[in-house]
């Protein structure tokens, strides 16, 4: 039996050593967006798979936040006779939080894990090593791509979900609580600061960044065949989430240091 | 012949487990050297080891002269894997590709031939391996003999001078192997340089010049076909003619029957 001091040892060396692979591989895949521009069709590709590809669940997931907010949102401030609010309500909150945060965790369950799932499959059936063999730099090719690829699209996403919650919210707000589209408007628009614009677009740049990134490190370390790749497919979409929330509050905490 | 590539002293572990140890050898240039050995022996590492896809512990890989050992990505790439193709094992084609644009990959990755050059070459080598009329097709409908085929077509379209070979014959009907075998040879009379890793005592006499055995991460022999027929060496023999004859009486009356459930 392994002495628990060792084991200990012997995990936090493991965990040293998956930041220190994981920084190495993200320096080396920004090192190479000036040289990626001979890989254009590829970025081309991957820009549509995530953009186009998760149009689908980012406005599925937009219409339904927005929705719901604004009808738990009214039930809070009836009590108040406040419900003419709501809009600003729903507005701050999916700018600033449940838009960047709920979009991320959609595109790091569909993106994410087809990113890792794809670049584990070619490390297990030696396509990686195969790319080497040729004379490619698979992390060139297949990581600064993707990168670029999610740091591009998920803003764009987001600003997308952004809006279809705020819909989501006036067909609620109009049919259900009788509000008047002007005045929903008008708060919505009103309630939000440029700094919540800002931190609104600012948060999906992290996420797309932190999405790419854990699911082309999780492919590209597979071993262990079919098994390994179902494994980084699931560490992949766990790991995301978590750097996800955990980047979100830091930036929130950030911002408001900074204002 | 020059010596084209020098292993000396090369040893490495993998996971805690010495994969190899000590191993030299020499590959001249034109020739065609078969490295055989059972299954877990370290063969394929061998191959990667001269592309360079892993490095060594101990010991130097000299490709024309120039130990490889410690060069990066970038000079591996112009010293070493520029000069070199490997048909790997399950072929592994880019499975988003096209034959036709996996053959032409390193040509395009090149960037230095035109389009029409490009597809020249790539149609000429899926000609040379009898596969010219799989070109739009994708990997997943290709058999794993013509997978095998066509990861020798890329492997010639590159223009390499060394060809590694990964098991070429491996889990192929007698048919695929004969035809990948005849490939090999048809490289050999051509005098491209040929390394191959097999288990397969017949597809190593048929297409080598020269062996080495590995077992267990040491070389045990290195010669030609005929001296290792007639070494004494326990382990070449073994491996040669295990022994493992079925003696129907004695297997039936020595050998549980399987449980069946009722």
């Amino acid at each position: 039996m392994v002495a628990p001091t060792v084991a200990f040892r012997e995990t936090v060396i493991g965990a040293v050593l998956i930041v220190q692979e994981f920084t190495l591989l993200c320096i080396q895949a920004i090192a190479g967006i000036a040289a990626s521009r001979r890989y254009i069709p590829e970025i081309t590709l991957q820009i549509e798979r995530v953009g186009v590809g998760s149009l689908f669940i980012v406005i599925l997931t937009g219409l339904f936040t927005g929705m719901v907010l604004t009808l738990q949102g009214a039930i809070q401030l009836e009590p108040y006779g406040a419900t003419i609010y709501v809009s600003r309500l729903v507005s701050t909150s999916v700018v600033r939080e449940l838009g960047p945060v709920l979009a991320a965790l959609m595109i790091a369950g569909r993106v994410g894990t087809g990113i890792a799932s794809e670049l584990a499959s070619m490390q297990v059936t030696e396509q990686i090593d195969a790319m080497r063999a040729e004379g490619t730099d698979p992390i060139l090719k297949l990581v600064t791509t993707r990168l670029i690829a999610c740091v591009l699209m998920i803003p764009i996403l987001t600003i997308l979900a952004d809006g279809v919650a705020m819909v989501g919210g006036w067909l609620i707000a109009t049919v259900t609580l009788s509000i008047d589209s002007y005045f929903y408007w008008t708060w919505a628009l009103e309630a939000l600061l440029p700094r919540d614009l800002v931190l609104g677009l600012l948060k999906p740049v992290v996420f797309g960044f932190l999405i790419a990134m854990v699911g082309c490190y999780a492919g590209l370390r597979t071993t262990g065949g079919t098994v390994g790749v179902g494994l980084s497919t699931t560490q992949s979409m766990v790991s995301s989430s978590i750097l996800v929330l955990g980047a979100d509050f830091l930036l929130t905490k950030l911002s408001m240091v900074w204002s | 012949m020059s010596i084209l590539l020098e292993l000396d002293g090369v040893t490495l572990a993998l996971g805690g487990r010495e994969v190899l140890h000590d191993v030299s050898f020499r590959v001249q240039r034109g020739e065609t050297k078969v490295i055989l050995g059972a299954s877990g022996s370290g063969k394929s590492t061998i191959l990667k080891l001269i592309l360079g896809l892993i490095r060594p512990d101990r010991g130097s890989i000299r490709i024309n002269g120039r130990d490889i050992t410690q060069l990066d990505e970038r000079e591996l790439q112009h010293c070493c894997r520029e000069h070199m193709a490997m048909v790997f094992q399950n072929a592994a084609l880019f499975d988003s590709l096209t034959v036709r644009e996996n053959v032409g990959y390193r040509l395009r990755e090149r960037g230095t031939r035109s389009g029409d050059e490009i597809e020249k070459i790539v149609e000429e080598s899926l000609r040379f391996v009898g596969l010219d009329d799989v070109l739009e097709k994708m990997p997943a409908e290709l058999s794993g003999g013509m997978r095998k085929r066509v990861g020798i077509a890329r492997a010639l379209a590159s223009g390499a001078e060394v060809i590694l070979y990964d098991e070429p014959t491996a889990g192929l009907d007698p048919i695929n192997t004969c035809l990948i075998t005849r490939l090999i040879l048809k490289l050999k009379a051509q005098h491209v340089t040929q390394i191959v890793v097999t288990h397969d005592l017949e597809t190593a006499d048929s297409v080598a010049e020269s062996i080495l055995m590995i077992q267990r991460g040491r070389v045990i022999f290195e010669g030609t076909s005929q001296e290792m027929k007639q070494s004494h060496d326990q382990e070449v023999r073994f491996f040669i003619d295990p022994g493992c004859r079925f003696d129907h009486e004695h297997e039936a009356t020595v050998l549980p029957r399987p449980v069946i459930p009722p």
